[in-house]
């Protein structure tokens, strides 16, 4: 059923067939600052618990308070994870966007506004319920400073009145949210009543949206993934944190804070066994990664684009000097500035090679929260394994919003720390040079500071095997080719690609990233309206094995999905696979600052697919 | 082989002074580096240092090349220009046993990398960190660099009118806690000052007038061998004692300090200018503001503070070095995780 076939019931009751029961998206338009973040989390975290799929979309502003922000709430029975843009309810709070958002929703829609906007005036397609926020929030909130906060948990009770949300669920919600804080819990409580009652004694039902109990998420938790990520790194064994506070990727640093602060004090001497520098700037941010890298420390910063592009000095030096480090870039809309606030896959290029000279990075793509915790944990095995910058290619979708997801794993195995060498290898191998390649992977042994085996001169300057300087061309070039001998082994030991083959298509889709659950709905969408069948791949590394060769091979055109203007993905993969499958490729790319929606895949590739 | 029967002398673990030395400098005959590596291998060498556990860090530059050039067994790592203290802090951070050593430059410290040399002395980062201070960019033949003084000409003739960045003044205004300027020529008092050093815990800053023979040694310069020799002002005579020797000086009283540093070494300050206490912030401050009005270089210990916590102990950190614990102490056990789950479902 699509809103457009909604009939406005009148009845208090919705009859059974037009019931929409689990299979829609609500719309909360707020201004930002007013702590309106914590309702939704409340409501989000409620349909959790119910046991019914949801995700939320914090669509916020680069601002303190004061300016527009969204936050979508999708449940869907079927299981569909991925963005919305097709919104049945809509909460008008905020007086700058209200006119707009009504008139965005589709007719049948259900909108609870602010009373004296006077919203019901523009639409009569739609069922509008009026709520006094203003006049239910003063008995309830003497302190004027506090209202415009608790003012906003008055809609979580009208919404669970209207929706029929399990009550029980929002007091748990709310307790998990402001738990610690009592009296906040109380005026928060006071004012979900007080919506609900409202809405009891006030409001008649006449749309057909309604929330019933599933039992998905009995085995799930519900996280973001910059938490996910700080997890890995913890559980990874990192010593030396090293971060500058930017959008999106603060939360990274600060939740690894938090339960460094719980987990990783020793209970016998009181004392840290992890650093965490807030540094300068990024640039020091990876400086000091890369001296703790090289001293033998598991090592890591966060950062975003702004962030990697200082970094892009340290990060040859890292690649050239052979030093590990873990960087977490929690992409956001770029050049420059850009919208620091909303979501993109635009540091691809850019990273692959960032330095100048020949470099080549290895980096990771998170397709879900739980991914940004499993690769943490393999970012700083490949780190120190190859010993090179690793780079995890995260975004504000995968990091700030939250996830329904499989509980985190406890890690399988040690942690790999690669050739340090030992003194048994320095009687196997005769002599320790640092930089050769006695295995035949191109990886070649080091030692770290602080131990009586032999120590080196590390540099970003000319060297040779031995680690002395030398502006030899032939050093130079045995050297180089040595290095891209490693990254040809890293191509196998990163993770492998994730492949679903059908036997009856023909058209491939490659995703990676945060658009992998719009793409599986994409899929199923484009078999629904078009009976088109596809395979799909998911990237989950850089060097791509050679499976994605294949996967090209076998199925054409391929839709390469990328969040940004350039296509940055399918570029990397006509650089890396052979020319004549350059032009498989096709692209799908989405660029707005949102997250992706599966509609607007299916629409592109219909289209696409059309113009054959 | 050597055919002389007299064994070399040996230090006090054993070592004789050619396992303190480096490669053999790249840098001009007669460039001050090359005396400042010299008093380096001496400092060392005296002091019995275990090389095992020396740490050397340089930026970019004429400077930054010398660390190849003393204390060759030692790990050193040669990073980008101006970023040393990050490179220093992380490493220092991952093995808090490490003795860092630090080489850089006037261009390196004080255009750019003045944001990292800021940040460095902020967190009190236990690190010895030198800079041989030319006022001159050498491996790019010759500009002015931000340590030059002001009215100090170069070779072509171009004289510098901006105000010079005094690296001992911003490290005190800063929180510093051992400053001290030197001069390459000046054999004994360098040496004193690295071995205090070597003592001290947290960053000790030692600028080292250093004269650049190819770009700065001319008339006209205010960092050249003659204009240094002839306006070097001595802040009284340092005299370092190690912890495992007695003091047997005397000194005249009034005019002597006597300094107990971090690890029971003694720093002795003689011949001090009346009523000078090298633990008064405002009274260094003011010293070196004179002495830059009179055109002279301030040589000595002009500041040192033995009562501030270093970034190690700042953060509280474990005393086993970070960078190899064992697992058991870096992985929480699956309880852990299994509660952080609870948490989220």
């Amino acid at each position: 059923m699509t809103p457009s076939d909604i009939q406005v019931e009148e009845a208090q009751s919705v009859p059974e067939t037009k019931k929409v029961v689990n299979d829609f998206s609500i719309r909360v338009a707020t201004v930002n600052g007013t702590g309106s973040q914590t309702s939704n989390l409340v409501l989000l975290r409620a349909l959790f618990q119910m046991g019914i799929p949801v995700t939320g979309k914090n669509i916020f502003p680069s601002n303190i308070a004061g300016l527009p922000t969204w936050f979508i709430i999708r449940a869907s029975k079927d299981g569909y994870l991925s963005h919305t843009r097709d919104n049945q309810v809509l909460v008008a709070l905020n007086p700058e966007t209200a006119e707009e958002d009504v008139h965005t929703m589709p007719a049948g829609s259900a909108i609870i506004y602010d009373e004296p906007l006077k919203l019901d005036r523009l639409r009569d397609d739609v069922v509008f319920y009026a709520v006094p926020f203003n006049k239910l929030v003063a008995p309830i909130c003497r302190d004027p400073k506090l209202r415009k906060y608790v003012r906003n948990m008055i809609y979580v009770g009208v919404l669970a009145h209207l929706l029929a949300i399990d009550k029980d669920e929002i007091a748990r919600a709310l307790n998990k949210q402001l738990g610690r804080k009592k009296k906040a819990l109380e005026m928060n409580w006071a004012a979900i009543e007080v919506g609900w009652q409202y809405a009891q004694q006030n409001l008649t039902k006449r749309d057909p949206f309604l929330l019933e109990p599933m039992d998905r998420n009995w085995d799930k938790i519900l996280i973001d993934g910059n938490t996910a990520a700080a997890l890995g790194c913890i559980f990874a064994g990192v010593t030396v944190v090293s971060w500058y506070p930017i959008t999106p990727s603060s939360s990274l640093g600060e939740t690894i804070i938090d339960y460094m602060k719980k987990y990783r004090i020793d209970k016998e001497t009181g004392k840290a066994t992890f650093a965490v520098v807030q540094a300068e700037d990024e640039l020091a941010a990876l400086g000091m990664v890369l001296g703790a890298g090289w001293a033998g420390a598991r090592a890591m910063t966060a950062t975003s684009g702004p962030g990697i592009s200082l970094m892009a000095e340290f990060s040859g030096l890292g690649y050239y000097a052979e030093v590990p480090a873990v960087i977490f870039d929690v992409q956001r809309v770029g050049p420059s500035t850009g919208l620091p606030t909303r979501t993109m896959q635009g540091d691809l290029l850019s990273t692959a090679v960032l330095s100048h000279g020949d470099t080549k990075h290895i980096m990771l793509f998170p397709g879900s929260a739980w991914e940004c915790y499993t690769m943490a944990l393999e970012a700083f095995d490949l780190a120190e394994e190859f010993q090179t910058p690793v780079f995890v290619m995260s975004d504000l979708d995968l990091g700030m919003n939250y996830w329904i997801s499989d509980p985190l794993p406890y890690p399988d195995r040690p942690p790999n720390r690669g050739k340090v060498l030992t003194e048994d290898d320095l009687r196997r191998l005769g002599r320790f040079e640092r930089y050769r390649d006695v295995d035949g992977d191109g990886i070649p042994y080091r030692t770290i500071p602080g131990t009586p085996l032999p120590a080196y001169f590390c540099r970003g300057s000319g060297h040779n095997e031995q680690a002395e300087y030398t502006e030899r061309p032939d050093a130079y070039v045995r050297n180089m080719d040595r290095l891209a001998r490693k990254f040809e082994t890293a191509r196998q030991r990163v993770p492998a690609p994730e492949i679903i083959d059908s036997s009856g298509a023909r058209v491939g889709i490659i995703g990676y990233g945060s658009s992998h659950y719009a793409i599986l709905e994409a899929r199923d969408q484009l078999r629904a309206r078009a009976n088109l069948e596809t395979a799909y791949l998911r990237i989950r590394a850089y060097p791509f094995n050679e499976q994605v060769e294949a996967f090209v091979r076998r199925y054409a055109p391929v839709y390469v999905v990328d969040l940004n203007r350039d296509g940055q993905m399918r570029a990397l993969l006509k650089l890396d696979l052979p020319a004549e499958l350059a032009s498989r490729l096709r692209s799908v790319r989405h660029y707005d600052g949102h997250p992706i929606d599966a509609r607007h895949i299916t629409d592109d590739i219909l289209s696409q697919e059309a113009s054959l | 082989m050597s055919t002389t029967t007299t064994s070399p002398k040996l230090n006090r673990i054993g070592l004789p002074l050619a396992a303190y030395k480096g490669g053999k400098t790249t840098l001009c005959a007669g460039c001050g580096h090359n005396a400042i590596s010299e008093r380096i291998i001496e400092a060392f060498f005296e002091l019995g240092v275990d090389l095992q556990w020396v740490a050397k860090f340089s930026g970019i530059g004429c400077s930054s090349k010398s660390p190849a050039y003393f204390l060759g067994g030692t790990h050193a790592f040669n990073g980008v220009h101006g970023r040393m203290p990050a490179v220093a802090t992380g490493a220092l951070l991952a093995n808090r046993r490490l003795i860092g050593l630090g080489v850089s430059g006037d261009g390196d410290t004080a255009s750019i990398g003045i944001g990292q040399f800021v940040h460095l002395v902020r967190r009190n980062v236990p690190l010895i960190y030198i800079v041989e201070n030319n006022g001159v960019y050498g491996l790019t033949k010759g500009q002015f660099s931000a340590t030059a003084d002001l009215g100090s000409m170069l070779r072509n003739g171009v004289v510098n009118d901006l105000p010079p960045i005094d690296i001992c003044a911003l490290s005190i205004e800063l929180g510093a806690t051992f400053v001290a300027r030197s001069f390459s020529g000046d054999k004994k008092q360098l040496l004193a000052l690295l071995k205090a050093a070597l003592s001290h815990r947290g960053l000790a800053v030692l600028d080292v007038i250093s004269p650049c023979v190819a770009f700065n040694d001319h008339e006209g310069s205010t960092k050249s061998y003659k204009y240094v020799k002839e306006h070097d002002e001595p802040l009284g005579d340092v005299h370092f004692i190690p912890s495992y020797e007695e003091i047997s000086v005397d000194y005249e009283p009034g005019t002597t300090r006597d300094i107990r540093l971090h690890d029971g070494s003694h720093l002795l300050l003689s011949k001090l200018p009346e009523d000078y206490d090298p633990t008064d912030k405002m009274a260094a401050l003011r010293t070196l503001e004179e002495a830059r009005k009179k055109g002279e270089h301030l040589t000595g210990l002009i500041y040192i503070n033995t009562n501030s916590k270093d970034f190690i102990e700042l953060l509280n950190l474990t005393d086993e070095p970070l960078a190899t614990l064992p697992v058991e102490k870096v992985r929480p056990p699956k309880e852990a995780l299994d509660e952080i789950n609870e948490s989220f479902r």
